[in-house]
């Protein structure tokens, strides 16, 4: 067995499984930890209130929009994550290999170009916010190792998939597949659990707002 | 980040060697790692946006006021206790260890610098409500004796003598004072009334003119109702404290006397934490609504009342701006109650340049008044209020929470302004019309 092959095959479903299990889990324990309080009597809505919340934090409330640091990590936050998962789901050979290691289905892929401008985005985004890391004494203050893993992690795969997007050097898509199995390991130990648990944390809060009848 | 960011010696309270102390507020933060917390503790990102919406960073511009920053003890104790890999962590030696040193150096920014404002929550991408994770951590620190010893006093003082204020026999004494000061009768310890009337320290030791306030509004609805010399503490500084098991004893005696009394209504005078702990806090005690018996707020009260014809007041015709207290408005929805009424009473609104729920704090809220040693840090958050109540232009500054004007008080007194605070309930009582032919 080749490297490129245990990589794609053993190393490939020992990783998928390590994640959906530790993922699983975490989230299992995060949303059945401790007591649950009832809630006080509403005014308004809580379910309500959480698609509110939700919704609500994807674009700073305009009391903030005189903060530039508000708008500078917003614009970061959204170039990365987009351009991520317009890489992530239509690169031409994730299309492929969604289709044959994963659903079984295929979809239309990005053209090079859209490819390139995805990209683009995704590492403007990331180094953007990964060096904020480093020169904001705020995000300094609070910033753990793991954040900085997360962040070198992420754009070390992001960046062997570029290097490996011609599919020209089997060793290229090697290193690259690797890392992203590494990844993948790490993502349920780490703050890339944020991926499954923003929506939770604006539904909670949400919930909570709706149920005092405010906008939180 | 680490302790030394935060200045070293702090208060404590009581002589228990700093193993127990550690384990003391384990067993209170254990105590709070519900579903809310954890889905919080899991999902910040740590991107620092929350410190772009607390006073106390915006008008230092010192790091350790990020407000997420404030419960790492909490957050650490999570992840050594109870995290989904809590026991990976420990098995290699990897799990965040609590000390007596750490809990003792976060005590400034986990009680002098957080009002529990909950302003930061509207900037979080994850919404998180960092003012309740930061609640929750004052348990742990209550327990093991790491508060300002100031609030530790006045917690003392809520729990062997009744109230911050004093005894029983010491507010009977001053509700006769207020009687003989301005002339009015003030129903106390009636058997039987449809309404239960709470007060705050504040208003029995400086504002007394609220006082006379409520009690004339609530006889001009010709409402039953009564005050009580063993439940008429309506602030909890257990929950400001941390100390949960006083949060739920004041807390549960007030609803045991308006059910002993017959009442319907617990009324809250112009407070902002009471009004977060008996009307939002209520259900960690009590599962699900109370029969027959609703708490309601003199702010929301009136509005009701003034939406129903039943309160019409003299027209001031005066320039006003409002400060929002934050407990009552963007944790309490009644922003909207609040400006019926000032538009009931015929004020030109001029709001401040963030009004609403994105208003800024007194600066005195969540307990950070009553701790002396955090004077000139809530000095600083006053000049930011200072600024844009100034900004407005408005020739009168009114408030709806009494902690709010004694908080802005100090802060005039220390800087020399000389704008002063209106209680919203007084201004209505004091233009009370009998017949609303008068009204104009």
């Amino acid at each position: 067995m080749s490297i490129i092959e245990f990589l794609e095959g053993p190393a490939w479903k020992a990783s998928a499984a390590a994640f959906l299990i530790f993922a699983g889990w975490r989230l299992v324990v995060i949303l059945t930890a401790g007591r649950r309080h009832p809630g006080a009597e509403p005014i308004g809505s809580p379910l309500l209130g959480a698609v509110g919340t939700t919704l609500r934090h994807f674009v700073p409330r305009p009391a903030f929009w005189r903060r530039p640091k508000v708008w500078f990590v917003s614009l970061a936050g959204y170039a990365f994550h987009l351009g991520l998962f317009a890489v992530l789901l239509f690169a031409a050979p994730h299309v492929a290999f969604i289709r044959d290691h994963i659903l079984g289905l295929e979809w239309a892929a990005l053209p090079r170009w859209g490819f390139i401008v995805a990209a683009e985005f995704a590492f403007a985004g990331l180094l953007t916010l990964w060096v904020r890391r480093f020169v904001d004494p705020v995000v300094r203050l609070v910033s753990r190792p793991d954040d900085h893993i997360a962040a070198g992690l992420t754009f070390l795969v992001m960046l062997t998939g570029c290097m490996a997007l011609g599919e020209q050097s089997v060793a290229l898509r090697a290193i690259h597949l690797g890392l992203a199995e590494l990844w993948l390991v790490y993502f349920p130990f780490s703050s890339l659990m944020h991926t499954f648990t923003w929506v939770f944390s604006r539904a909670v809060t949400g919930a909570e707002a709706g149920r005092r009848g405010v906008h939180w | 980040m680490t302790a030394s960011d935060a200045p070293k010696r702090m208060d404590r309270q009581g002589d228990a060697p700093d193993t127990a102390r550690v384990a003391a507020a384990l067993e209170g933060f254990l105590a709070e790692f519900g579903p809310r917390a954890s889905i919080y503790l899991n999902a910040c990102v740590r991107c620092g946006l929350c410190a772009e919406a607390c006073h106390f960073y915006l008008e230092t511009g010192e790091a350790k006021y990020v407000p997420i920053g404030k419960v790492k003890p909490f957050e650490d104790a999570y992840h050594r206790t109870t995290g989904a890999f809590a026991w990976l962590m420990r098995a290699v030696g990897m799990a965040p260890r609590l000390t007596a040193a750490e809990l003792e150096a976060w005590e400034e920014l986990i009680y002098d610098s957080c009002n529990l404002c909950g302003r930061c929550t509207e900037v979080c991408p994850m919404g998180i409500d960092i003012a309740e994770l930061v609640a929750e951590a004052r348990h742990g620190m209550y327990h093991a004796g790491f508060v300002p010893d100031r609030l530790a006093e006045i917690t003392r003082n809520a729990e062997s003598r009744h109230s911050p204020f004093g005894t029983p026999e010491d507010f009977r004494r001053t509700i006769h004072a207020i009687e003989g000061e301005f002339g009015v009768s003030l129903p106390m310890d009636k058997p039987k009334a449809d309404l239960l009337l709470t007060l705050a320290p504040g208003d029995l030791e400086e504002h007394h003119r609220s006082v006379v306030g409520l009690a004339r509004i609530l006889d001009h609805l010709g409402v039953d109702w009564t005050l009580s010399s063993d439940a008429f503490e309506a602030t909890n500084f257990g929950y400001l404290s941390g100390n949960r098991e006083l949060q739920a004893e004041l807390t549960v005696r007030l609803v045991d006397k308006a059910k002993e009394i017959g009442a319907s209504t617990i009324l809250l005078p112009e407070c902002g934490h009471a009004w977060t702990a008996a009307r939002w806090e209520l259900s960690r005690w009590y599962d699900g609504p109370l029969e027959g018996l609703r708490i309601r707020h003199i702010v929301e009260y009136l509005a009701e009342a003034v939406e129903s014809g039943k309160l019409r007041f003299r027209q001031v015709r005066e320039t006003a701006t409002f400060h929002d207290p934050c407990q009552q408005i963007r944790r309490g929805g009644m922003e909207r109650a609040a400006r019926v009424v000032l538009a009931a009473l015929g004020f030109d609104l001029r709001e401040l340049p963030d009004h609403g729920e994105t208003a800024f704090c007194c600066g005195g809220g969540g307990g950070v008044l009553s701790n002396a040693r955090a004077e000139p840090l809530r000095l600083r958050a006053f000049e930011l209020k200072r600024r844009q109540v100034e900004e407005t232009g408005a020739h009168r500054f009114v408030t709806s929470c009494g902690q709010c004007r004694l908080s802005f008080d100090r802060g005039r007194a220390a800087t020399g302004w000389d704008k002063a605070v209106e209680s919203l309930i007084e201004i209505a009582a004091e233009n009370l019309v009998e017949d609303t032919r008068d009204a104009g």
